[in-house]
């Protein structure tokens, strides 16, 4: 038999990295975004590159870098070092950072459009209302690309509770530290213990509906607003 | 009233893109003045550069304050120029109300020390968007929009009005119902105003000053009618030629359905009833309305026939010429224009200094005296 606790364990756990990584997605993307929206550097398509890679490497080529990072002999071994570890891999900071920045695109993206979208004439026009730069983005900018941090947020935090590949190669599947949801189903199926899959993959199936169709609402309610 | 003492000084000298401005004038720091010239010119470059929203080295000074100037360095930021931009689309923030759109630069403004010269209730009021308040920027009209653009513009405390088309993409009848709430600003000596368009009927009622560009570089600037008269510059030599001169309202005589006007002392007849007696207003007289005559010849349709004296020839092509007059028979008086044949100039022996008789086809008010509609007349707001 199993305890609910088995399975609320990794429930709990994937709610926690999600909704962290989203937090920090949103902390660090919206400079980003802001930055490859409005910057002239030639470069930034590069950056901008760079940050959709996840888009399309397998999540294991990501994992095994990150693996080598974290790991004793990378910078993450390193900083370990002065918490008194051998190593970051295996740890729950290890998912952070690998969600961060696998689910990265997914955020930084519709921000970008959102910024993109209205051009520069709000920011002129709170210019010449005597609005500072800092004054503009944050009174004017982001309430008009409000959509897109929305749809930002949710995409973010969705993709992060369905990841699997790169939460396994960093992350293993310890109990309470890194077993997430999609590692606890991988893990009951194994081991044919197919009711405890059941609930997870169930749950997961909801809860990927309700996201999606939310959104969707969400999009036509603002859409419905603005016109 | 705070009017800026003294003028506008604006020089700017550059290449933005692949385009090269070499803007050079001065104009007082009262009244409307108009960019005008044909599209590409650098109008609205100019009045970008003067708001900082783009940058070229140069120097401008507005009455007492120096907003830039190359040589020691001194560069205010677009945020730290107190402009009130009006936009050719009204740009309202889509994310605010009426109400949201018109507190965001009061706000600001009086945050910066600004007096607060302009009233919110005031400029809704004068604007006739009190209704309009708690609505969504969607869900205006045309003219609503560029209304609340200019209440917003208004109540950011302004000391330099800049407009950059903003009536151009308006339709016909809208462009009607706004232009009185302009008219209203220029009767504003208090806040001067850069205004930017390329029509020139639009300027004719509004303008009190002008600046002509070509290829970015003025061409000649200074008071309105000087340069519609200016027999060098291709609008005195378009087919629409036309002077504007002012004007004060006489009586009405109901029996002829007639107003009198008087422009520089010298009585011309209108048909309806316009303004009160003593207003200020403007006339539009065509060139091409206008004929020449050495005696006052009394029989004749023509009502309106005024001694003038010729100041200057012009030919224009093969056929026609622009004979350039002033109202009165004395040395000084206001510029007229004549658009006649070379053959009519050749038969009367026309020559500069002789006193001739203007007979005078069609005058048409331009001013507020014309527009029943829009903002109240007479009100100290401004």
């Amino acid at each position: 038999m199993f305890t609910t606790e088995d399975l609320w364990s990794p429930i709990r756990l994937t709610l926690a990295l999600a909704s962290i990584t989203t937090v920090l997605l949103l902390v660090v993307g919206t400079p980003i975004a802001w930055w490859l929206a409005r910057s002239k550097a030639r470069w930034k398509e590069a950056v901008a590159t760079v940050l959709a890679l996840p888009l399309v490497l397998p999540p294991t080529v990501l994992g095994f870098y990150l693996l080598l990072a974290l790991g004793p002999n990378g910078p993450g071994g390193w900083v370990a070092g002065f918490f008194g570890l051998r190593t970051l891999a295996f740890t729950f900071e290890a998912l952070v950072i690998g969600s961060v920045l696998y689910s990265m695109p997914f955020v930084v993206q519709p921000i970008r459009n959102a910024f993109e979208a209205f051009g520069d004439r709000p920011l002129e026009v709170a210019a010449t209302l005597r609005a500072t730069p800092w004054d503009a983005f944050r009174s004017v900018a982001v309430p008009l690309a409000r959509p897109g941090f929305m749809t930002g947020a949710v995409l973010g935090f969705a993709h992060t509770v369905g990841e699997f590949g790169v939460v396994l190669m960093i992350g293993g599947n310890i109990p309470g530290r890194t077993r997430v949801l999609s590692v606890a189903i991988f893990d009951y199926v194994e081991s044919l213990q197919f009711t405890q899959a059941h609930i997870l993959a169930a749950g997961m199936l909801v809860f990927s509906f309700v996201v999606i169709l939310s959104m969707t609402l969400l999009e036509k309610r603002v859409a419905q607003s603005r016109s | 009233m705070n009017s800026i003492a003294g003028i506008i000084s604006v020089h700017f000298s550059g290449v933005l893109g692949s385009f090269k401005l070499e803007a050079d004038f001065e104009t007082p720091a009262r009244g409307i003045t108009a960019l005008f010239g044909p599209s590409g010119c650098g109008k609205t470059t100019i009045l970008r550069c003067v708001a900082g929203l783009s940058r070229l080295p140069g120097r401008l000074v507005v009455g007492t304050d120096v907003w830039q100037d190359h040589a020691s360095g001194r560069y205010l930021e677009p945020h730290e120029r107190p402009v009130g931009y009006v936009f050719q689309e009204a740009s309202l923030f889509a994310h605010l109300s009426v109400r949201g759109n018109l507190r965001y630069g009061l706000r600001r403004a009086l945050k910066r020390g600004g007096a607060e010269r302009f009233r919110f209730d005031e400029v809704v009021e004068q604007m006739g968007i009190g209704h309009l308040l708690d609505r969504s920027t969607g869900e205006l009209s045309g003219g609503e929009r560029q209304r609340v653009a200019l209440g917003r513009a208004f109540l950011s405390q302004p000391r330099l009005f800049l407009m950059d088309e903003p009536l151009s993409a308006l339709d016909r009848m809208t462009k009607e119902e706004i232009l009185p709430y302009f008219e209203a600003l220029r009767r504003s000596t208090s806040v001067p105003t850069l205004y930017v368009s390329h029509d020139i009927t639009e300027i004719e009622r509004l303008a009190d000053h002008m600046v002509f560009l070509e290829s970015g570089r003025v061409v000649a600037a200074g008071p309105l009618n000087d340069l519609l008269a200016n027999t060098r510059l291709p609008i005195a030599r378009s087919s629409e030629a036309a002077t504007v001169l002012d004007a004060h309202i006489g009586p009405y005589s109901a029996e002829d359905g007639l107003t009198a006007i008087s422009v520089g002392g010298e009585k011309l007849l209108i048909p309806g009833r316009l303004g009160k007696v003593g207003d200020r207003d403007r006339v539009r007289i065509v060139a091409t309305d206008v004929s020449l005559a050495i005696d006052h010849s009394s029989r004749t349709t023509i009502l309106n026939i005024i001694p003038v004296r010729v100041k200057d020839i012009q030919p224009l092509d093969s056929a026609q010429i622009n004979v350039l007059v002033t109202v009165g028979h004395r040395e000084e008086g206001q510029l007229l224009l004549a658009r006649i044949t070379r053959r009519a100039r050749h038969l009367l022996g026309l020559a500069p200094g002789q006193k001739v008789y203007a007979q005078i086809k069609a005058v048409s008010l331009i001013g507020p005296a014309r527009a029943p509609v829009g903002p109240q007349r007479g009100s100290s707001w401004l």
